[in-house]
């Protein structure tokens, strides 16, 4: 998708005059931190099992091209193919030369971020085929043409009766007059409509929660079923995941997968769990008779390599944005991308450049409640902060804020004259300031006073004061 | 009496830019606190601000100067004290990674990293105070600054000390522990933003039903002061720490001052 990222404060600003986006986003705030909170509260070892989650992915990243290695001997031997590819182009075009050789018309496809961030479905309709989304939630915003504003959640800014007006609009097959209104009624309608779409595809892509060194699995976690419809029907089963997701073992799964869940949603597990390897073997009843990996990185190793390694820890729960408050007041299109939230803040910039996405790292307050929900344990205030001294290196920083810094930072670094100039200016603001105790307006702070009254000063400093109760004139 | 559950301490206040320029009547609560404590307490005058708001707009060099400037501050004393939880976590999470390569200066960081606390921690945590001398006619409602929160652990101590205040009740307002939108330079950065969010927190202040607000981190304050001003909502703020000393003469923040 194209980005606009680079207008973040715009986007912003639309979303918090969207009314209708901030009822939906009050779900968000009452629904997905109770829950977690829950699920966290039941199981004792919760704690402990973030740490060991943690441990296993510290371990995979430093170990990579081995599991990587691994991973694609046991996928080969399985009868499936591997696709590395380097960059979204190379995976669009990897897709497309398999869905192209078995003359597909009709793709459906599991929820995955991979294809949001390589714009598949986009590339595949220009080719004149057919994608579509079998989760509901990506079935919804599909028809409103809209990308996902939330990672496990993609349609989380809309409301029910917003859905039903897109059901109404889109699917004049049923009577004008059906009741739709009930959340039933809405899921009742798409898996009526989907379940035609899963007999009539030609091939199936999925995303992968974790690829399995040992084994060459992909698995993926579903709460609809659709990512089995999607695997398992077609004749052709394309998996498309980035490399970091690939973990050692299945125990090493069932670890992470403890935590997942109940980050997520704050279930104990998720629906479905699914393990897929390989193509259908003789013995098997059911499967694709062709099973492809598009394995991609798309600037991925760079991160391994720097200072933005542990964002690659990331199991795509979506804690981080539940419980963001900035993510709560406008959600996760004003983001510009892909990937919303705290860790859209850290990924994107990596993803799509610092010039392009430099807002995304900035709003923040960093009040640290994404990396205290984090199951990975990813410091993402730190991160964010990597990519602020990035751009502050590069000078990329706005000059007001840049010159504010300098002209703060040398009083700082001069406490005598610090301690005087500013004396002097509390003395004056306290003053000016006394009878009202605030100001409605002050030069310079348009950006505090345009939304609230910015206190007075008491006047004197405590420095100034200090030196008086210590019996010494302040020099 | 806490003179007798400690011995006396050396502490150095690091008043923070913030309480030295805007409110430094905290600064004295915060001393009358800290004596009472059973410390001794200097504020050295080579103290300015602890660096964050350069740390956090990744300006590292001047971030790092400030850290310097700041530990040679406070060598030698047996602690340092601030009426901060994020200043306090500046110089107690991020001073050690800040200088951790600079062979001059790592070992130092560590040393006044371990011995740095935010006063309400330290009152609780380290002398073992479990109650105030100080009388608050009213309902507070007591709102938990990320920083001292999520890097600090500071949650039960303020509540604990409140609670032993005659004549105040704690009234806890949803979501207290959800950020009030200040974030140092994000609400001017990000104005719009984080005026959703402070004007999210005044709804869940009012859901309280207090009259006054209570919180130990100054940016704060100032930023849900000014808010409650701008919307013309009857609730005072004042540090936690004023409340805890008993001097509460001074006009809360953003009140006028009579004359």
């Amino acid at each position: 998708m194209r980005s606009t990222a680079h207008s973040f404060k715009d986007n912003a600003k639309a979303a918090m005059a969207d009314p209708q986006l901030r009822r939906a986003l009050d779900n968000v705030k009452t629904g997905f931190i109770g829950k977690r909170a829950k699920a966290a509260a039941r199981l004792p070892e919760f704690e402990a099992l973030r740490d060991a989650s943690r441990a296993i992915k510290v371990h995979t990243l430093d170990h990579l091209d081995l599991y990587l290695e691994r991973y694609e001997k046991n996928v080969l031997a399985a009868g499936g193919h591997v696709h590395w590819c380097e960059s979204a182009a190379d995976a669009r075009a990897a897709v497309l030369e398999i869905c192209q050789r078995v003359g597909a018309k009709t793709v459906t496809k599991g929820k995955s971020m991979i294809c949001e961030e390589i714009a598949l479905n986009e590339h595949l309709e220009a080719e004149g085929m057919i994608p579509v989304e079998t989760d509901l939630g990506e079935y919804i915003i599909q028809l409103r043409h809209e990308p996902p504003s939330h990672i496990i959640a993609p349609a989380v800014h809309l409301t029910k009766d917003a859905i039903e007006a897109d059901f109404r609009q889109a699917h004049t097959q049923f009577p004008k007059d059906r009741p739709l209104s009930e959340p039933r009624h809405l899921v009742d309608e798409a898996r009526q409509v989907l379940r035609t779409r899963f007999l009539e595809a030609d091939v199936g892509i999925t995303g992968a929660n974790f690829l399995i060194a040992e084994t060459g699995s992909s698995v993926i976690v579903t709460n609809e079923g659709n990512g089995d419809l999607t695997q398992v029907i077609p004749k052709v089963h394309i998996v498309v995941a980035s490399l970091e997701k690939v973990i050692p073992n299945l125990c090493d799964l069932s670890t992470i997968l403890r935590v997942l869940a109940r980050s997520a949603t704050g279930q104990e597990f998720s629906t479905y769990t699914t393990v897929s390897s390989g193509p259908k073997r003789p013995e098997d009843p059911d499967g694709p008779e062709e099973y492809h990996v598009i394995l991609l990185d798309n600037g991925r190793t760079q991160m391994l390599g720097n200072e933005f390694r542990e964002v690659l820890h990331c199991i795509r729960c979506g804690a981080c944005m539940n419980h963001c408050p900035v993510y709560h007041a406008i959600g996760g299109h004003a983001y510009g991308w892909v990937y919303p939230g705290p860790i859209g803040a850290v990924l994107t910039p990596g993803l799509i450049g610092i010039e392009e996405a430099g807002d995304l790292p900035n709003a923040s307050s960093f009040c640290g409640r994404c990396e205290s929900v984090c199951p990975m344990r990813i410091p993402l205030p730190k991160l964010m902060r990597h990519w602020r001294e990035r751009e502050f290196e590069r000078r990329l920083t706005p000059a007001p804020v840049r010159y504010g810094l300098a002209a703060w930072a040398f009083l700082a670094r001069r406490p005598a004259l610090y301690h005087w100039l500013l004396g002097l200016e509390m003395r004056v603001l306290g003053a000016l300031g006394r009878r009202k105790g605030r100001f409605a307006w002050l030069p310079f702070a348009g950006g505090w006073t345009r939304h609230r009254d910015f206190p007075a000063p008491q006047g004197k400093t405590f420095q100034a004061l200090w030196a008086e109760r210590q019996g010494t004139r302040a020099p | 009496m806490p003179k007798e559950i400690a011995p006396p301490a050396r502490v150095g206040l690091f008043v923070t830019c913030l309480v030295d320029l805007m409110r430094p009547s905290v600064g004295f609560a915060a001393v009358k606190l800290l004596e009472e404590a059973g410390c001794a307490v200097e504020a050295p005058r080579a103290q300015t601000c602890c660096g964050q708001p350069a740390y956090n707009s990744g300006d590292r060099a001047d971030a790092q100067a400030l850290a310097r400037q700041t530990i040679e501050a406070f060598e030698g004393f047996d602690y340092v004290v601030a009426p901060s939880g994020s200043c306090a976590a500046m110089i107690r999470e991020h001073y050690p990674a800040l200088l951790a390569k600079d062979a001059a200066w790592s070992a130092r960081a560590e040393r006044l990293a371990v011995r740095t606390y935010e006063l309400i921690s330290f009152l609780s945590d380290v002398r073992g105070v479990t109650g105030v001398a100080a009388r608050f006619e009213g309902a507070v409602t007591y709102h938990d600054g990320c920083s001292g929160l999520r890097e600090l652990g500071i949650q039960a101590q303020p509540r604990q000390l409140l609670a032993s205040v005659q004549g105040l009740s704690l009234k806890e307002m949803p979501d207290a522990d959800v950020c009030c939108g200040f974030g140092g330079t994000f609400c001017v950065k990000f104005s719009d933003i984080s005026n959703t969010m402070v004007g999210d927190k005044i709804a869940s202040i009012e859901k309280s039903g207090a009259r006054t607000l209570l919180a130990g981190e100054l940016g704060c304050l100032m930023n849900m002061a000014g808010k409650l001003k701008r919307t013309g909502v009857q609730v005072e703020a004042r540090h936690v720490a004023e409340v805890l000393a008993g001097m509460t003469d001074e006009p809360a923040i953003g009140e006028a001052g009579g004359d």
